[in-house]
């Protein structure tokens, strides 16, 4: 984005969980999960099902509080009270469902929740010109801002909700699987958009289940299993059957087989 | 900003798969798209009114004449007014059954104060709005905390709030109200000037253009595109001049009643408030979908509270001048068709059952549709038997209409 000169250089701890607990009755979602995420650092959260990433997701946008353990954000330790209290911060989720509303045009659902109001009454002129600042920066292929939602294609839909997070100059910003039910054309141009998230300095924190998306524009990658941190790789270190081998919790699957399988042969 | 082709056009035109439209020819056929693709908007109604119009006139030219068209204006005023309560609750894809019924009871507790307990009419009007305010927090009550479906509460109030109405009204069955009384002068016998009628027209035809003009200033000042001011002027010259010449119409007879010029009033008050106000945008999120409503932090169950109590509240108007027009508020009174009439005005005027979709001015379409049927038949001579089947049929046309436009909206990509 071009008006955030306030993101720290890149390197700065913006957000950190450490010994992150959540319990649902008897079962123990999470357990001394602890996380960083710096500025202009994408950080890939990868698990199998039930490993506990949408509770930790959940966690840092302030829809359940920890039972244990801190979150501090931008050096301070703060409590998450709810979704909007999150995005006061300056953490913005963009959820797995878009959350938008098909009857309004892009400007309304870029602003929902957040109008801007000159003398009491909407002012749709410089929503319009921000939200064209907004799409702008991220590159980003919507032909008119003043059509509704429901005659996007599914990439540009995630291009608007996405835009969306960056309302509000956050400093975190939340991917929920963006990439799940998109094309291969779409899914380059969701992964084009988080990189250039990171350019300004925003801290990104990915959660994908597809490794090849994950090794194309993750800085790091944290694996999650049975709501435990299983292991952390940086992404230039870690192969696909390492990381595979980390979310199943064995190495003996079919594709280290494979894998080995394949060095014999050479 | 990184293309160097956008310092030359507006910035919302960047896009080079956007098909330029250029001059009135341009717009003209940007319209005609848009019709091809469901956005049919307000065209079936009138095209519906214009055919309703030349049937009657061919059967009996009364119809058409100035008495005729004072009288639909001013008669259809008070459901009209109810039915903008509708298309709120429809909006948010609910539906409200009592509106007759609150409308009934509201204005016999209003009659009972005023002549019965001797208030003064402003506190029996008061009275009366707060009732229907009373009862819309009720049904959000119901709807928000205890999840119970607007169906089921508001058929319960059809009933209850009849029964309601017979027993405030007591044994007398009728209550008269006094001829001299403000609601009877203002619903039955205040009519505007025929000079203060074109200063009117000439005042709605300034704002609209002056109101035009700014936003273009405003949208030329932020780089944006915008219409072309002879489009501007064509649009304000056609409104005065076809206002003018309604205006100069009805001025043969009485003119334009203040009931109906209220009820035109409430209509562009609502229809502002709908489309410019940061309350109207979030009806409009939470009819659409409500889930991404709450997360982006509207506090929905507010909205439920504000457009149920609005809608009750309207009923109550609309029930309040309703009585003035009959001079008395009887057992009958909201009972027969309100309920249907107005519901089925808020959607022949255009607004989706299906919620999120709609328009304060289908409730004035509607009812101008309805009353004139009504009116019609009448002059006709034709059984309010035939009434009923004719407006069940006009109801079910604009369904039908409203369902394949959305069939073809969802076609060409227009959702």
């Amino acid at each position: 984005m071009t008006t955030a000169p306030a993101a720290p250089p890149a390197g700065d701890v913006v957000l950190s969980l450490a010994g992150v607990t959540k319990r649902f009755g008897a079962v123990q979602a999470l357990s001394d999960v602890h996380l960083d995420v710096r500025a202009g650092e994408v950080v890939a959260l990868v698990g199998d099902n039930g490993a506990g990433k949408s509770t930790l997701v959940k966690v840092i946008s302030g829809v359940y509080t920890p039972d244990e353990g801190d979150i501090t954000f931008a050096g301070r330790k703060i409590t998450v009270g709810g979704p909007s209290e999150a995005q006061a911060l300056g953490i913005a989720t963009v959820f797995q469902d878009l959350a938008l509303c098909d009857n309004l045009d892009v400007v309304a659902n870029l602003f929902l929740g957040q109008e801007k109001r000159r003398a009491g009454v909407i002012d749709e002129v410089h929503m319009e010109k921000e939200a064209w600042r907004l799409l702008r920066t991220l590159s980003a292929k919507i032909p008119s801002v003043r059509i509704p939602i429901a005659s996007l294609s599914g990439g540009q839909r995630q291009t608007v909700a996405i835009a969306r997070s960056l309302v509000g100059n956050p400093k975190i910003v939340m991917l929920d699987e963006p990439t799940a039910a998109l094309g291969v054309a779409q899914t380059a141009e969701v992964l084009n958009l988080v990189e250039r998230l990171r350019e300004p300095g925003l801290g990104v924190i990915l959660i994908s289940h597809n490794m090849a998306d994950v090794q194309a524009v993750a800085d790091r990658i944290v694996v999650l299993r049975l709501g435990r941190n299983a292991a952390e790789f940086r992404v230039e270190d870690a192969t696909t059957e390492e990381l595979v081998a980390a979310i199943t919790g064995a190495s003996d699957n079919v594709v280290s087989k494979r894998a080995t399988r394949g060095e014999h042969h050479e | 900003m990184s293309d160097p082709s956008a310092s030359t056009v507006a910035a919302d035109l960047a896009d080079e798969r956007l098909i330029r439209t250029q001059g009135l020819g341009g717009y003209a056929h940007l319209f005609w798209n848009r019709l091809r693709s469901g956005e049919l908007g307000s065209l079936p109604v009138v095209i519906g009114l214009v055919i309703i119009c030349i049937g009657f006139y061919s059967q009996e030219p009364r119809f058409l004449s100035s008495r005729s068209l004072v009288s639909i204006s001013q008669f259809a005023a008070p459901i009209g007014i109810i039915a903008l309560g509708i298309v709120l609750v429809l909006l948010l894809g609910e539906i409200d059954l009592s509106v007759g019924s609150v409308s009934g009871f509201t204005a016999a507790t209003m009659a009972v104060l005023l002549v019965d307990h001797g208030q003064s009419m402003l506190v029996a009007i008061l009275a009366a709005m707060a009732v229907g305010v009373a009862i819309g927090a009720l049904y959000a009550v119901l709807y928000t905390k205890l999840g119970v479906p607007s169906f089921v509460f508001s058929l319960a109030g059809l009933l209850g709030f009849q029964g309601a109405l017979l027993y405030v009204l007591g044994k007398n069955g009728t209550i008269n109200l006094p001829s001299d009384s403000f609601l009877v002068q203002f619903t039955r016998f205040e009519f505007l000037s025929p000079a203060m009628s074109y200063v009117l027209v000439v005042a709605i035809g300034l704002l609209y253009v002056a109101a035009q003009l700014l936003t273009i200033r405003q949208r030329t000042a932020a780089e944006l595109s915008s219409p072309p001011i002879a489009l501007v002027l064509v649009k304000g010259a056609l409104l005065v001049g076809g206002l003018g010449a309604l205006t100069y119409y009805v001025n043969i007879d009485r003119g334009w009643s203040y009931l109906w010029l209220f009820f035109v009033l409430l209509v562009v008050l609502m229809d502002l408030a709908l489309r410019r106000t940061r309350w109207g945008r979030h009806v409009f999120a939470v009819g659409g979908n409500e889930e991404a409503a709450r997360r982006s932090g509207i506090k929905v169950s507010r909205i439920y509270f504000s457009v149920f109590a609005l809608c009750s509240m309207l009923a109550a108007v609309g029930g309040l001048l309703a009585a003035g027009l009959q001079t008395s508020v009887s057992q009958a009174s909201g009972t027969t068709d309100t309920n249907l009439t107005a519901i089925a005005a808020a959607v022949i005027g255009g607004t989706s059952l299906f919620g999120g979709r709609g328009s304060a001015y289908s409730a004035m379409l509607g009812i101008i549709v309805l009353q004139a049927i009504q009116t019609g038949l009448n002059l006709v001579g034709v059984d309010s038997s035939v009434r009923f089947m004719v407006t069940g049929a006009v109801l079910l046309i604009a369904v039908a209409i409203d369902s394949v436009s959305r069939r073809l909206r969802t076609s060409s990509g227009r959702g």
